[in-house]
């Protein structure tokens, strides 16, 4: 819960300081799915910690050693929001004045993100696919039919929740639908829309069980969907070397270099946007399905 | 598509990833994972030869010029590395379906081929690209795979194993991103090469001296350094037999790549070696890496676990190569990355093999093997030669070069602990070879067969090549001395 109201604290913290790309990503990662998953994770193990059996001398020592690093690596920095600073020098102002020539798209984060390093970008899709691929691996269930899925989910008698949640997940969706094509003029994008839409069908899951989210949303679909946002984010940069550009080179796309760039974005957002949502889904209904199982064994 | 080869390297296993996600069935993936490492390992020898003429290539992504955009970077240092890893990763995937078979269920197999790919992508990114931050996301890629691998083991310690990993390689991933950032705060770049020239002028700040210090530990606890080991014996014991071969023969070379890197052409030779206690420090580890692993592998009955150990002791001498600063030492610890990666990837094919027919790595199984699965157990003893330093194996060539480089400098007491540090090496390799081929095979168990060709085959070409490349020494020592002299030429 803390960790909840750390990360929304931190997200504030990024709106002072104009950042508002990166508070909305931990607005909605940090906050939202993290403290979701973790509240899983805990309802799965215990509820206190083992008593410790050794004293972390050690451990202390190193991490006041790491601290006094850090404290000593402030001494000469660049004082805060110093105009000078060679951060504010060397590649940032390129990006801040030709983004609107290369790019011409009002949103500077996001054609950095999408378009100067976009490698970048797509190696952070890979990362969350990787994740997947190491919650599946260790917690998939066999495809045996569940037993469980008669009983009412826990939530079930909730009457308010219930009505509220089935007001509020479709407007979810499509404000989702909205962050992830507006990201082009407004803070946004793939991962905060992917995020957003998964945070519709975990609700959705929470309100009405797991089993009866699993008859929506099917897992094989689901994972294959994963697979197939990492694969468009991909093609568009295999698509760019065929035309004669580089990998990801989205000028290549279209006659026009700026419509090249506008799609390029659009579609590789796009993958973001399915790998993220499904990643987060697949990651929740494994856990969930795997919390339900472990307090049925209990009951 | 000439031009496309740096990208190509990394893309290739990269899209196969998700591709094996989506084909499912375990024997199609096989094959598939196999024909994306074997594409990759030609693609990598194309790119030597075309560094080798053209010198450094550099492939801008997304059509972005350096400093802007990301940039891929190929010379020859890089080159001779993505050539190690994807020649291990083919060669263990060849082995890799009988093994996995038996040590894996259906199901999972095909999640492990598509970590294994997704492993080998971000080895092969942290190794091609020119860019800092890309360095790190390949990391995280690449580590996520292989805490995934290693957690698949069968035995359930795995889970312990790789949850230890995770958190050591966690933080050594965040001190790494801590470094990285911190370079960024004085220069304004992220391209290696832009920050290999902006440094100097910051150099004398705390900052950037913190920033060094964050980045040369996180990389160290990545590469296994004595005392940051401690993660690396448990991983390797209890990972899926093709799962070790793979981490074992790359991974920590990789890490090591990373060093080397930001040691020589993004710092610079001067400030890393003339500034700070670097060389001291290096030295010292490195010795006592090579000293405690080697007489903790003597007491260990696990082979795994135990060869386990002496990859941290090998990880010591090339430290200790690194740490003579000077042309020829590097030219060791360059020679000692490929050779090692040929034994171990050797001993523990061998294993795999073994594990395969006996299913059980423990000292007491190997009793009376050496008749029983004769091809099996030569190769490990081949490979144990190879560790010890004998004549006409690469063991003996890399040891050459260390040994010739203390003495350069004239530090011989710390070379005549090398050589001490060798004999723990005959020890524990007789160990083995005393159960083996002295012991008489338990009565109450039927004959074991030899292990199956197909691993027998990968088994045996690394083998060879440890004793090819131990005899024929121009490719690898004429490249390391081609690369120690041009890192010394740009830090200079």
């Amino acid at each position: 819960m803390l960790m909840g109201v750390y990360s929304l604290l931190t997200a504030s913290f990024f709106v002072l300081m104009d950042a508002v790309d990166v508070a909305f990503t931990e607005a909605a990662v940090g906050a939202g799915i993290s403290t979701i998953l973790m509240v899983t994770v805990l309802s799965m193990a215990g509820r206190f910690e083992n008593r410790q059996l050794h004293h972390p001398r050690i451990a202390l020592f190193v991490v006041l050693i790491t601290g006094v690093m850090l404290v000593y690596g402030t001494f000469d920095m660049p004082a805060f929001g110093d105009l000078n600073a060679p951060v504010q020098t060397h590649v940032a102002p390129y990006y801040l004045q030709q983004s609107a020539q290369d790019i011409d798209i009002p949103n500077v984060v996001t054609s950095v993100l999408a378009s100067y390093r976009g490698f970048d970008t797509f190696g952070e899709v890979v990362v969350v696919f990787t994740a997947v691929i190491g919650v599946l691996a260790m917690l998939e269930f066999s495809r045996k039919p569940d037993t469980t899925g008669d009983e009412p989910a826990p939530m079930y008698q909730h009457k308010i929740l219930r009505i509220v949640g089935k007001i509020l997940i479709p407007p979810i969706m499509l404000f989702a639908l909205y962050v992830q094509f507006h990201g082009e003029y407004g803070p946004g994008g793939g991962f905060q829309a992917g995020v957003i839409f998964a945070a519709a069908i975990i609700l959705h899951a929470m309100l009405f069980g797991v089993e009866s989210t699993r008859k929506a949303v099917s897992m094989p679909v689901v994972k294959v969907l994963a697979a197939v946002g990492v694969l468009i984010y991909g093609s568009v940069g295999v698509v760019a070397m065929l035309n004669g550009g580089r990998f990801l080179e989205y000028n290549a796309l279209a006659e026009n270099p700026i419509t090249g760039q506008h799609v390029g974005i659009i579609i590789i957002e796009l993958g973001v946007g399915i790998t993220v949502a499904t990643a987060m889904m697949l990651i929740f209904l494994t856990f969930a399905r795997r919390v339900g199982k472990a307090n049925g064994e209990s009951a | 598509m000439i031009e496309h080869l740096p990208i190509l390297q990394v893309i290739i296993p990269l899209l196969a990833a998700p591709i094996c996600l989506i084909l499912r069935e375990a024997r199609l993936v096989r094959w598939f994972t196999f024909i994306a490492s074997a594409l990759a390992f030609v693609n990598s020898i194309l790119l030597l030869q075309q560094v080798q003429t053209q010198g450094t290539i550099s492939y801008s992504l997304g059509g972005w010029v350096a400093p802007i955009g990301i940039e891929y970077r190929i010379d020859l240092l890089n080159a001779y590395l993505l050539i190690l890893v994807t020649s291990i990763s083919t060669l263990a995937l060849l082995a890799a379906g009988p093994s996995l078979r038996k040590e894996l269920s259906e199901r999972k197999e095909t999640y492990f081929y598509v970590a294994y790919l997704l492993c080998l992508t971000g080895l092969l990114g942290i190794l091609a690209t020119g860019d800092a931050f890309n360095v790190f996301v390949f990391l995280e890629i690449s580590s996520l795979a292989s805490y995934t691998m290693i957690a698949m083991g069968r035995d359930r310690r795995a889970l312990w194993a790789s949850y230890q990993y995770l958190i050591m390689g966690t933080i050594g991933a965040t001190f790494i991103l801590i470094g990285i950032g911190l370079m960024y705060m004085m220069t304004g770049t992220l391209n290696m090469y832009d920050l290999a020239e902006r440094l100097p002028e910051v150099q004398q700040t705390k900052t950037v001296f913190t920033a060094f210090a964050f980045f040369v530990v996180g990389v160290c606890l990545k590469l296994a350094l004595f005392p940051l080991h401690l993660w690396l014996p448990n991983a390797y014991a209890y990972a899926p037999s093709i799962a070790t071969v793979f981490l074992a023969a790359t991974a920590t070379k990789v890490a090591i790549y990373v060093l080397l890197r930001f040691i020589f052409s993004v710092y610079g030779f001067e400030f890393s070696f003339s500034h700070l206690p670097l060389q001291e420090i290096l030295v010292a580890l490195g010795l006592m890496g090579v000293f405690a692993a080697s007489i903790v592998a003597i007491y260990q009955d696990n082979v795994k676990r135990l060869f386990a150990y002496s990859s941290v002791a090998q990880i010591g001498y090339m430290i200790l190569g690194l740490g003579v600063g000077s042309k020829t030492g590097l030219t060791a610890t360059l020679l000692h990355l490929f050779n090692h990666a040929l034994m171990k990837g050797a001993i523990f094919l061998a294993l795999a093999g073994l594990i395969y027919r006996v299913g059980s790595v423990n000292l007491k199984a190997f009793s009376g093997l050496g008749k029983q699965m004769p091809w099996t157990m030569a190769a490990i003893v081949v490979g144990g030669l190879s560790l010890i330093g004998v004549p006409l194996t690469v063991g003996f060539v890399s040891k050459w070069y260390l040994v010739l480089a203390l003495l350069e400098s004239n530090w011989w007491p710390i070379a005549v602990l090398v050589l001490i540090g060798s004999l723990l090496a005959v020890i524990y390799v007789w160990r083995i070879v005393e159960v083996a081929y002295f012991r008489k095979a338990m009565q109450d168990s039927a004959p074991y067969k030899e292990a199956p060709l197909m691993i027998l085959i990968p088994t045996w070409i690394l083998v060879l090549a440890n004793i090819y490349f131990g005899i024929d020494t121009g490719f690898t020592v004429g490249l390391s001395e081609q690369i120690a002299a041009s890192l010394f030429e740009v830090a200079k």
